[in-house]
């Protein structure tokens, strides 16, 4: 086989991998989108969140030090233990209930039938409160993450592919995990609503909130679930990415990678988020390999935006999203 | 008592008509153009000029353009920083090549420039809504950036892939470049904002303004009762990058000076100048101005409290200033939606009848 080929085919696995990360944060927008209409700016911040809490237990950090010692004239670092990552993560996700009852509590009670567009701003609002909060709390250096997740390239793919075509793959060990640990989590979400009297009370709300509310489901409960289960997800996605790039203030801006997911998939579709960012994951790679060198090079920043928009403009709906009937 | 309009007469169909129906209103405006234009020019210094008065105004203009766009005709945007990147790379491209043209042309140029490249991504709008399309115009905004970054025609070839505004002058006074004076660049814009605030507000109230307010309403019911929301749409981004583009070519030709694309013109300014409409109210002339003024002074006074006052870090203030913007917007939209220019309508309502309001 032609190495340009082989190149092109190692190119769209690796993109492949990288959009299970990008459906895996697009999965949280669906969820929150889905069951109580908002659109979830936050979502990528709530990752950043998510990875810097848990850096931050596992090292034992005190939180708040910084703002403490500054405004107490206190030195305090840190407890000086160290947090096995299993027990860190459990602590973490306990952490994000915590903030969805919070966020539907003090935030989301009180904007309750305004117009999808205030929702929204107030998403924005509480992606900036959040990431200054994580900042306040953890820090904002750069910190590496390590829950245990193997890491470097694949030796068995390598040796089997170079056997094959005489060319090894580069394939990382963590993308491969990622993408195990992305089916197990759509997995158990698909089983967690089709099959537990929660998920069917969450697809009901999801479905009509007036009606659901009639028949006895409590939608604030309703939310609180779906904002915790958004947090985990947001977890999830916050270990690999922390895990690939280290836990910094960029991993927010995988929730504007994000958004193009969702439009090409639909905004109330969970197929559609994970189909969106496999094509857009394996799409801007193979874009950037072929046309990039001839434009200047990354073309990744914008690439999934005109991909999305070239998509929409043939379907306003999205490939997967609900059909738009509009009435007077 | 204070606020009211009994005993002023109306006697013609234009004095009904006008933007201040009420006499105390139409005193405040004369008295507030007053100071701008006579009081605070001899007043003015580098320190407030930059850190308060530019920003202010260069933002006013630029929350006026988004809130034709967003707040009168519904299409929500988050492409503000990339057109604003538009308006000013084109006047930096007129000025370069045309360096004997008065430079209120290039900025009124560059403006036009903008308003054609909205309304090419204004044209998705005719197909795709609400936040299908916000998320659209996000295109525009990561297109746009990265163009000016990549394509060295744009920057004519420096090395540093800078653009950094000539000395140019108005009248003969320096109004770009090195050597300027406050109270000149002050003027300048202030010509600016004053004029595109009267264009907004005219045309807000007329024809145009009330097909983008059909169209806002409910973009069926209007396409059935003969508004084309084509041209409607259109005219909305139009008219809405124009203001936008003016703003980017004085933040950067007057503001700034020296712009890097990426800094200077990322999605926080989509965002930002999105705050300013919001809190100051959207499809409301005066909300534009209130919240260009809000989301500027309120990084200056944390900054001279925190910071200065209290003596904490900068990073330690800096991540503070996050929370309180984002707790500060949340707040304001669970106590007023309608932001800043809503609560001053209810002010006014309160005023009227204040001190005996029964």
């Amino acid at each position: 086989m032609p190495d340009q080929l082989l190149y092109a085919i190692e190119v769209s696995l690796n993109g492949l991998m990288a959009g299970v990360l990008y459906a895996l944060v697009a999965l949280g927008f669906v969820l929150i989108f889905k069951a109580s209409g908002i659109f979830n700016f936050a979502q990528g911040v709530m990752a950043l969140f998510a990875a810097l809490t848990l850096v931050g237990i596992m090292d034992g950090q005190v939180p708040f030090a910084h703002l403490m010692n500054t405004v107490f004239g206190t030195d305090i670092h840190g407890f000086g233990w160290q947090v096995p990552a299993l027990a860190a993560i459990v602590l973490t996700a306990l952490v994000m209930v915590l903030f969805a009852i919070l966020v539907q509590r003090f935030i989301f009670r009180h904007l309750v039938n305004q117009e999808p567009i205030i929702l929204f701003m107030a998403t924005i609002g509480l992606a900036y409160f959040l990431e200054g909060v994580g900042d306040l709390m953890w820090g904002s250096e750069i910190r590496t993450l390590d829950v245990g997740l193997p890491q470097g390239i694949n030796e068995t793919i390598d040796r089997v592919t170079f056997d094959a075509f005489g060319y090894g793959f580069f394939i990382d060990n963590l993308d491969i995990a990622a993408t195990v640990v992305a089916a197990l989590l759509v997995t158990a979400l698909v089983v967690f609503s089709q099959y537990t009297k929660q998920g069917r009370a969450l697809r009901a709300v999801a479905d009509d909130h007036q009606a659901a509310l009639s028949v006895g489901i409590s939608l604030n409960y309703i939310w609180i679930l779906v904002w915790s289960i958004a947090g985990f997800v947001a977890l999830v996605a916050g270990i690999m990415w922390g895990a690939k790039s280290g836990v910094q203030f960029s991993l927010s801006l995988i929730a504007l990678k994000a958004l193009p997911v969702l439009m090409l998939g639909g905004f109330t579709s969970i197929p559609g988020a994970i189909v969106g960012g496999l094509i857009i994951g394996m799409g801007e790679k193979l874009f950037e390999f072929f046309v990039g060198p001839l434009v200047g090079g990354a073309t990744e920043n914008w690439f999934a935006y005109v991909l999305a928009l070239i998509v929409l403009v043939f379907r306003p709906q999205g490939l997967f999203g609900e059909r738009i009937i509009e009435r007077v | 008592m204070i606020y009211r309009e009994a005993g002023d007469f109306k006697t013609s169909y234009v004095a009904d008509s006008q933007t201040f129906p009420i006499r105390m209103d139409r005193r405040a405006y004369w008295a507030a153009l007053a100071v701008a234009f006579l009081v605070i020019p001899f007043v003015i210094n580098d320190y407030w000029l930059n850190a308060v008065f530019l920003p202010f105004l260069i933002y006013a203009i630029a929350a006026l353009g988004l809130n034709i766009l967003t707040g009168y005709c519904g299409q929500v945007s988050l492409g503000t920083g990339g057109f604003m990147a538009v308006g000013a790379y084109a006047c930096y491209k007129l000025m370069t090549a045309f360096p004997d043209i008065n430079i209120t042309l290039h900025v009124i140029a560059a403006g036009a420039i903008t308003a054609g490249v909205g309304v090419l991504f204004g044209l998705p709008s005719l197909r795709i809504k609400g936040f299908y399309l916000a998320v659209a115009t996000l295109a525009a905004q990561f297109f746009l950036v990265w163009l000016f970054n990549r394509v060295p025609w744009f920057y004519n070839y420096s090395a540093s892939g800078q653009i950094s505004a000539p000395e140019r002058t108005v009248l003969g006074v320096p109004i770009t470049g090195a050597a300027t004076d406050a109270w000149a660049t002050y003027l300048f814009c202030l010509v600016f904002v004053v004029a595109s605030a009267w264009i907004a507000r005219n045309l807000t109230r007329g024809s145009v303004g009330r097909t983008w307010m059909a169209i806002r309403d409910m973009d069926i019911a209007a396409e059935i009762i003969g508004v084309s929301p084509l041209r409607a749409k259109l005219s909305a981004f139009a008219v809405s990058s124009f203001f936008i583009g003016i703003a980017g070519a004085l933040f950067f030709a007057v503001y700034l000076g020296a712009v890097e694309v990426g800094s200077a013109f990322g999605i926080d300014k989509s965002f930002l100048v999105l705050f300013m409409v919001i809190i100051g109210g959207l499809g409301s002339i005066l909300g534009s101005f209130l919240g260009a003024g809000f989301m500027v002074l309120l990084p200056v006074f944390l900054t001279n409290v925190l910071r200065d006052g209290l003596g904490w870090p900068t990073t330690l203030v800096a991540h503070l200033e996050l929370v309180i913007v984002g707790a500060l917007i949340i707040g304001f939209l669970i106590a007023e939606p309608h932001g800043l220019a809503a609560l001053w309508r209810t002010t006014k309502e309160k005023l009227r009848s204040w001190p005996f309001p029964y």
